[in-house]
C-alpha cells in the first residue's frame, strides 16, 4: 500500500452495524475505521462471526449501517435513499458472493447482461458486453447454457463476468472461493490478481491463508473490530 | 426496459405454465362470464325497447268501470259506461292525437277448411295509427267503414299464416261469426306485447260492425275501453287530467262520488318494464363481477406465493443494481400480462357463448362495443389493482434479507 495516495476508493470511519434480534441489538460491528486506496488488493480475514459479511454487505451498498460513515470514491453514502444504493450497487460497485447467485432460468449470456439491463444499455450493447466478458472468462462457448449445465468454478467465473460487465471501479467479493476446490479456487484467484494488475481495486473475504496470499494486504477482524491490518509479506516488497 | 422486462415475464410465466394457465383460467371464467351476461342483459333491454316501441307511444287506455277491486260496480246496469260520443269528445281534447273506441275479444276465424282463434278488436281507423301499425299489403279501412258497417278486415301475420300459409290473404273471404268479412289489408308484424302476447295474432274489423256482428253486444255505440294518444310524453300527465275532468263531467258523476272508468298509463307500464330489464341486466353484470373478481384475487395469490418464491432472485436483481420501481415493474407486469391474456380468451368464449346462445334458442343477445371495452378496462384493472401489492411487496424486501432467503 505504500505509495499509492489520492482520494481513496473506500473510506469507513467509526462505522457499525447492530442487529435487531430477539434478545435485543446485537452489536456485529463495533465501530471500523479503514481506507482503501485505488488499486489495492485487500484480504479481509478473522474467524466466523466476526462480522466480515457485515463489513462487505456495507461496502457493497446492500446494507446501511448503524453508525458512522462511509464514503466511496469519496462521497458519504451512510444515509443514500434506496435508489441511490442501487445505482452504485450497478455502477459503481461489482459483487461477487460465495454461491455464485446466478439467475437459474436465464442463460449465462442473459446472466452476464442483467446489470446493463439495469443500467439502461440496448440489446447491441448488453449483448456485446455480455459477449466479451464471458469471452475474458474463457467461457465464450457457454454463451447460450443455462447455469445449471456448467460447473462451480465456471459458474464463478461467470458472476465474475457479470460484476465486471459495468466496468465498476470496486469489486467485493465474499468468500467468493468458499464453495470451490483448491485448483479452482486458484484460477479464480488468478482471475482475480489480472483484475487487480488491470487496476479494479479488490476487497475479498476468505478464511484461507493461500488465497489470502494473493492479496497485498491483509485485514484481520475480531469480535466485529478490526485488529491486524498489513501487507502480505512477500507482496509487500513487490508492491 | 419494457423490453427485457417483457421477456423475463414471459419467461417467469412458462417456468411455470400449469400455474400460469390455471390462474388465467380464474380471469378467462370472469371474463367471459361478464361479457355474456351483459350481452344476455342487454339482450332482453333491447327485446323489452322493440317491444315497447311496438305499443305505440304515449298512450292512454280508458277503461270502463271503477277501478276498485269490486270493480263490477258499472254505472248502468252491467252496460259499458264508456260509448263513441266520449271518445269524440276526448278528441276533442288539447294535446290528444288520436282517440280510437275498441271492443275486443277471442272469435274463431273460418277459411275453408281452416279454422283459428284469434283477437278481434272492433275500432276506428285511428287505432292503426295510435299503435303506429303500418299495412304491409292493401290497404286500412276507413271512417265510413265504420259508419256503414262494412263486413271489412285487416289480418295480422299469425292469424294470416295460420289461415292460408303462404298465400296471400289480401280479397279473401273469411267468416266470423257466420258473417263473411272481406280482408282488404294485411298488418305489419308488431310481435309480442308486454305481457307476451303474440300482437300479430288478430283480426281488426270497424267498431260497427264488430259490435253487430261479431259480438252482438246488448249495447251498440257503448265500448269498455277507449284507447287515447297523447302528443307528447310531457303532456301525458296534462292529458289524463283532462280526460278525467271531460269524463266525470259528461257522466255527471257528483264531486263525492267515484269514477266510472279508470286510466291505465301504458307509457308508465312501459317505464317501468324498461327498469325492470334494466335492473336484472345489472343484476346479471354484478353477479358475474364477482367471477371477474374471484379471478383478481386470483391473480393476486399466485403473484404472493411467487414474489415468496422468488424472494433470493428478487435479492439478486437488486444486488446487481435493479431499483425498486423495476422489481415493482416486472411482477406488475407479469400480473398485468395474465388478466389480459385470461381476458383476451374470456371474450373470446364469452362472445362465443352469447353468439351460441343465439344460435340456439330464441332469446335475443346483444353484443355492444362498450360492454367489450368494458370487460377489457376492468379486467386490465384488477391486473394492476391485484398484482400491485404482491409487486410492492417483491420492491419493498431488503436486499440483505432477500438474498439469504433460502
Ligand atoms: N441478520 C442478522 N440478524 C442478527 N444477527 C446477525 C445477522 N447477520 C449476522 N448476524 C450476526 O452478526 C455476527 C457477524 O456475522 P457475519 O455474517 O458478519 O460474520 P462473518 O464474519 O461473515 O462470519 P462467517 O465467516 O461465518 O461468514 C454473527 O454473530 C452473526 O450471528
Ligand atoms: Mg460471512
Amino acid at each position: 500500500m505504500a505509495g499509492t495516495r489520492g482520494d481513496p476508493v473506500i473510506r469507513v470511519a467509526g462505522l457499525g452495524k447492530s442487529y435487531r434480534t430477539a434478545a435485543g441489538l446485537f452489536p456485529a460491528l463495533k465501530g471500523v475505521d479503514l481506507s482503501i486506496q485505488p488499486g489495492e488488493f485487500v484480504a479481509i480475514m478473522g474467524p466466523s462471526g466476526s462480522g466480515k459479511s457485515t463489513f462487505m454487505n456495507l461496502l457493497g451498498c446492500l446494507d446501511t449501517p448503524s453508525s458512522g460513515d462511509y464514503f466511496l470514491t469519496g462521497r458519504n453514502v451512510a444515509h443514500l435513499r434506496n435508489d441511490e444504493l442501487a445505482i452504485l450497487r450497478n455502477r459503481t460497485i461489482g459483487f461477487v458472493f460465495q454461491g455464485f447467485n446466478l439467475l437459474p432460468r436465464m442463460n449465462l449470456q442473459d446472466n452476464v447482461a442483467l446489470p446493463l439491463v439495469y443500467a439502461g444499455s440496448d440489446r447491441e450493447t448488453r449483448r456485446a458486453r455480455a459477449r466479451t466478458l464471458l469471452d475474458r472468462v474463457g467461457l465464450a462457448a457457454y454463451a447460450d447454457s443455462l447455469p445449471s449445465r456448467i460447473s462451480g468454478g465456471q459458474q464463478q467465473r461467470v458472476a465474475i463476468a457479470r460484476a465486471l460487465v459495468n466496468q465498476p471501479s470496486l469489486i467485493l467479493a465474499d468468500e467468493p472461493t468458499g464453495n470451490l476446490d483448491s485448483h479452482t479456487s486458484e484460477e479464480i484467484m488468478a482471475l482475480f490478481g489480472e483484475l487487480n494488475r488491470e487496476g479494479i481495486t479488490i476487497v475479498l473475504v476468505t478464511h484461507e491463508n493461500d488465497i489470502a496470499a494473493h492479496a497485498g494486504r491483509q485485514v484481520r477482524f475480531l469480535d466485529g473490530r478490526i485488529v491486524s491490518d498489513m501487507a502480505t509479506p512477500a507482496h509487500g516488497a513487490a508492491a | 426496459m419494457i423490453g427485457p422486462m417483457l421477456g423475463e415475464a414471459w419467461r417467469a410465466m412458462g417456468a411455470n405454465r400449469m400455474r400460469t394457465a390455471l390462474t388465467m383460467l380464474g380471469m378467462v371464467i370472469g371474463v367471459g362470464a361478464v361479457v355474456l351476461m351483459m350481452a344476455i342483459g342487454q339482450g332482453a333491454q333491447y327485446a323489452v325497447a322493440q317491444t315497447i316501441s311496438s305499443m305505440g307511444s304515449n298512450l292512454f287506455i280508458v277503461i270502463s268501470g271503477s277501478s276498485t277491486i269490486s270493480g263490477a260496480r258499472s254505472g248502468s246496469g252491467g252496460g259499458p259506461t264508456l260509448n263513441v260520443a266520449d271518445a269524440e269528445a276526448i278528441a276533442e281534447l288539447e294535446g290528444v292525437t288520436h282517440v280510437a273506441p275498441t271492443h275486443q275479444g277471442t272469435r274463431q276465424l273460418v277459411y275453408g277448411a281452416n279454422n283459428w282463434n284469434a283477437t278481434v278488436i272492433g275500432t276506428t281507423p285511428a287505432y292503426l295509427d295510435a299503435r303506429a301499425w303500418s299495412i304491409v299489403s292493401g290497404h286500412a279501412f276507413g271512417d265510413s267503414d265504420v259508419r256503414s258497417a262494412t263486413r271489412v278486415a285487416l289480418i295480422g301475420k299469425t292469424a294470416a299464416e295460420a289461415l292460408f300459409g303462404s298465400e296471400d290473404p289480401v280479397g279473401k273471404t273469411i267468416r266470423i261469426q257466420q258473417s263473411p268479412f272481406v280482408i282488404v289489408g294485411l298488418l305489419g308484424a308488431k310481435g309480442q306485447n308486454l305481457d307476451g302476447r303474440d300482437q300479430d295474432d288478430t283480426i281488426i274489423v270497424p267498431l260497427t260492425t264488430a259490435q253487430r256482428k261479431v259480438f252482438g253486444t246488448p249495447f251498440p255505440g257503448s265500448v269498455r275501453v277507449i284507447m287515447v294518444q297523447a302528443a307528447a310524453p310531457e303532456l301525458m300527465p296534462q292529458v289524463e287530467k283532462s280526460i278525467v275532468a271531460l269524463l266525470r263531467q259528461r257522466h255527471r258523476i257528483r264531486e263525492e262520488m267515484e269514477n266510472d272508468f279508470f286510466i291505465r298509463n301504458l307509457a308508465a307500464a312501459a317505464d317501468s318494464a324498461a327498469e325492470t330489464t334494466r335492473v336484472m341486466s345489472l343484476l346479471l353484470g354484478a353477479i358475474a363481477s364477482v367471477s371477474l373478481l374471484v379471478g383478481g384475487i386470483g391473480i393476486m395469490n399466485i403473484m404472493l406465493v411467487s414474489v415468496t418464491e422468488r424472494t433470493r432472485e428478487i435479492g439478486i436483481r437488486m444486488a446487481i443494481g435493479a431499483r425498486q420501481k423495476e422489481i415493482l415493474t416486472q411482477f406488475l407486469l407479469e400480473a398485468i400480462i395474465i388478466s389480459v391474456a385470461g381476458c383476451l380468451i374470456g371474450l373470446v368464449l364469452g362472445v362465443g357463448g352469447a353468439l351460441l346462445i343465439n344460435a340456439l334458442t330464441d332469446m335475443v343477445i346483444v353484443i355492444s362495443g362498450t360492454s367489450v371495452v368494458v370487460a377489457f378496462g376492468v379486467a386490465a384493472g384488477v391486473g394492476i389493482f391485484f398484482g400491485f401489492y404482491p409487486a410492492r411487496k417483491a420492491a419493498k424486501l431488503d436486499p440483505i434479507e432477500a438474498l439469504r432467503y433460502q
